[in-house]
């Protein structure tokens, strides 16, 4: 039998939590199996009910729903509200919950049919796939987001720590540019490569332009990100504005700012299908 | 005489994505037994089409979370290819050393994580942890080696930072990689300890010959390029993997199903096995010889006996190929290839079996075309005629409901699917 969880000296409730995964990887749900030395530790502030990924069995009303994918498909839509019907709280777990991430690419094609028809042909498959790739946001209330593809593991514990305990939980408002200064690391203008840090919310300590990659937005933008400048600073390093507009539209997180620069780059970057 | 069994799983547990299972059988005898795949597809080639070549790596991780490592590789191979363009000696070693800690990462997962519950009689590995406690320390052991290893090399353990066109972005620190080798070393009495605790199962007792399909191995157990082959006698270069792959659509299934000799084939651990067993280093030889592996053996649910293997003989293979690093003065990371108009083929031995990427680009290095063949997809098929043998003899011999069931998720869990990568 485990021991009654405790936080500063008052008992709290172990809550009822659920794994679910749409339109994905599986890479955020694998992510939180992927810290082993405080695996069990995680695990232990919860009575988990169903990790399809992990474990056999499922059942019941949950206080925690993590859900993890975009809904891309007619079948996806009833799952989801069922799921939304018995979770106290529902988190959109990663890009594709947050924004339609990766998935969400297909939208920027103006025939919707076009890329079934690519794959299948005219052929019948057992689902059907929705016109537009939707953030969970889109289909029912979402109480908590965790960004990131993949989700940062240190940033999902302490989050589900705070919600577990019924602590405030807040995301950073400043840009994964202060973080990656912070660290010291080289900047990825100064090598003449392309970054979203300046306008992306951080949380994720950099992770990406640590590594000398430049960061392509996963986590959506920060509460002050100004594009025009962005724009400037592409243009001064001649980092074609096509490149720019690669990195907005990679996970989704910057559907308007994407749009409007797609139609200033028009017809260049159209994506009309071939 | 039984009457009428119906079985379905919606949702099989433990397996990466979403299929289903549909069993009927009457009087002792099969109706059918379908494996089916209601995963959503996400259109992977129809994305990659007007991205320029840049991206595709990135972009194409993202088909999978478990084998990400595999598919940046792949696609990597696939642009370098069309671009003619041949990584330095440092680039191959390290992206050879980055793709064991991914097959390391994956074995150890599926082995311990999916397929070992069943054995053990439980519905999930954390369940033991009360009961079995030195089982599930050895599982978070050795995957936390190979989170590391993974983390070193690629700069995360999943959807790598540092992979690039051309090379890495950022090397490993030298003392690190010393480091990881110890622990490599030290692992191989993990994997020795594993091997007891699986010799103690009981596989059940089922045998279906196929067809095998891997990368031939010219001078090592191949992992990434060079010949195609299949068991059957079926050599191909690897621009040609089309004829290997022959996909085709089923109405039972958002993935396409593959076939070559025959109706299906299998890739993966033990096909890599069966095909190229005697390329193996010493010590995953020898464990391969403890169970009975060598020379060929076509009982699909050693698969996970096979990974074992495997994890075994990619540890014996990191060791050297750090000796190799450590023995080398660092190299320049990267170089930047130059775009090209051409097509590009990169094919790459992942933990789940022979994964295929090819594009088409045009002069600016904008991708016009896009496919990727995923392991799982080729598996299908197999899995399917595996199926389908294994009710009939379950029924014939009159086994209770609960254990064909059992038997049935068992069967598709030997093959680890990776279900969104192959329907992606």
């Amino acid at each position: 039998m485990r021991k009654g969880l405790t936080y500063l000296g008052r008992n709290i409730s172990r809550p009822r939590v659920a794994f679910f995964e749409f339109t994905s990887c599986e890479g955020c749900q694998l992510q939180l199996l992927n810290d082993e030395h405080n695996l069990l530790d995680f695990l232990d502030l919860f009575e988990v009910v169903a990790f399809r990924e992990a474990m056999s069995s499922a059942s019941g009303r949950y206080d925690i729903a993590f859900v993890e994918g975009s809904i891309s498909c007619s079948e996806e839509v009833a799952r989801l509200q069922e799921i939304r019907s018995r979770a106290a709280t529902l988190v959109a777990l990663g890009s594709c919950a947050c924004f339609g991430g990766i998935n969400q690419l297909r939208n920027r094609y103006s025939d919707s049919g076009w890329p079934a028809r690519l794959v299948y042909g005219n052929s019948t498959i057992p689902v059907t796939p929705l016109p537009e790739v939707l953030p969970l946001h889109a289909l029912v209330e979402v109480d908590l987001q965790i960004f990131g593809c993949p989700i940062h593991k240190g940033e999902v514990e302490r989050i589900v720590t705070n919600l577990v305990v019924g602590k405030k939980i807040s995301h950073p408002k400043y840009p994964v540019c202060m973080e990656c200064t912070a660290g010291g690391h080289i900047c990825l203008f100064e090598l003449g490569e392309p970054c979203l840090g300046p306008v992306t919310r951080a949380g994720c300590n950099a992770w990406c332009p640590s590594e000398r990659s430049g960061c392509q937005g996963c986590r959506g933008p920060a509460e002050v990100a100004n594009l025009e400048q962005l724009e400037q600073i592409f243009q001064k390093r001649e980092i074609p504005l096509e490149v720019l507009l690669d990195y907005l539209e990679c996970h989704g997180g910057f559907p308007e700012w994407s749009a409007r620069l797609r139609k200033k780059l028009a017809p260049a970057t159209a994506h009309n299908q071939p | 005489m039984k009457g009428t069994t119906d079985i379905s799983i919606q949702h099989l547990t433990r397996v990466e994505g979403h299929g289903n299972i549909s069993i009927k059988v009457d009087g002792g005898k099969l109706v059918h037994a379908d494996w089916e795949v209601v995963e959503s597809p996400r259109f992977f080639e129809a994305i990659l089409v007007g991205k320029s070549w840049w991206s595709a790596p990135s972009l194409c991780g993202r088909i999978c979370g478990i084998c990400s490592i595999g598919h940046t590789l792949a696609s990597i191979r696939a642009i370098e290819r069309a671009f003619d363009f041949e990584p330095s000696e440092q680039t191959r070693t390290l992206r050879l050393l980055l793709k064991h800690m991914e097959t390391l990462q994956s074995h150890i997962l599926h082995i311990f994580f999916l397929a070992v519950p069943d054995f053990l009689g439980t519905g999930s590995l954390l369940a033991l942890r009360v009961t079995r406690p030195e089982v599930v320390e050895l599982a978070a052991r050795l995957k936390k080696l190979a989170n590391d290893g993974a983390d070193l090399i690629g700069g995360r353990r999943l959807h790598p930072t540092r992979l690039t066109v051309g090379g890495f972005t950022k090397l490993p620190r030298q003392d690190l990689l010393v480091t990881l080798q110890q622990r490599l070393h030290q692992a191989r009495n993990d994997l020795r300890q594993a091997a007891e605790l699986i010799q103690s199962f009981t596989f059940p007792d089922f045998q279906r010959e196929t067809e095998y399909v891997s990368l031939k191995g010219e001078t090592g157990y191949p992992f990434i390029g060079g010949m195609l082959l299949s068991s059957d006698g079926v050599v191909r270069e690897e621009d040609n993997y089309l004829e290997m792959t022959n996909e085709y659509l089923t109405e039972q299934s958002t993935a396409k199903w593959s076939r070559l000799s025959r109706d299906s084939f299998a890739v993966g651990a033990l096909a890599r096995l069966n095909n190229n067993g005697t390329l193996l280093h010493p010590g995953a030889r020898a464990m391969a010889e403890s169970f009975g592996l060598l020379p060929v053996c076509h009982n699909p649910f050693y698969n996970t006996v096979a990974q074992l293997v495997e994890c075994l003989h990619v540890i014996e293979d990191s060791e050297l190929l750090i000796d190799r690093l450590l023995a080398s003065t660092w190299q320049q990371p990267r170089a930047t290839p130059a775009p090209r108009v051409g097509k590009g083929v990169g094919a790459i031995e992942v933990p789940r079996g022979i994964l295929y990427h090819s594009y088409s680009l045009n002069n600016q290095g904008i991708i016009t075309a896009a496919d990727c063949v995923i392991p799982t997809s080729q598996n299908h098929a197999n899995i399917q005629h595996d199926l389908t043998k294994l009710v009939a003899e379950a029924a014939a011999s009159e086994l209770p409901d609960n254990e064909i069931e059992q038997l049935a998720a068992m069967l598709v869990r030997a093959y680890d699917p990776c279900i969104s990568c192959s329907v992606h």
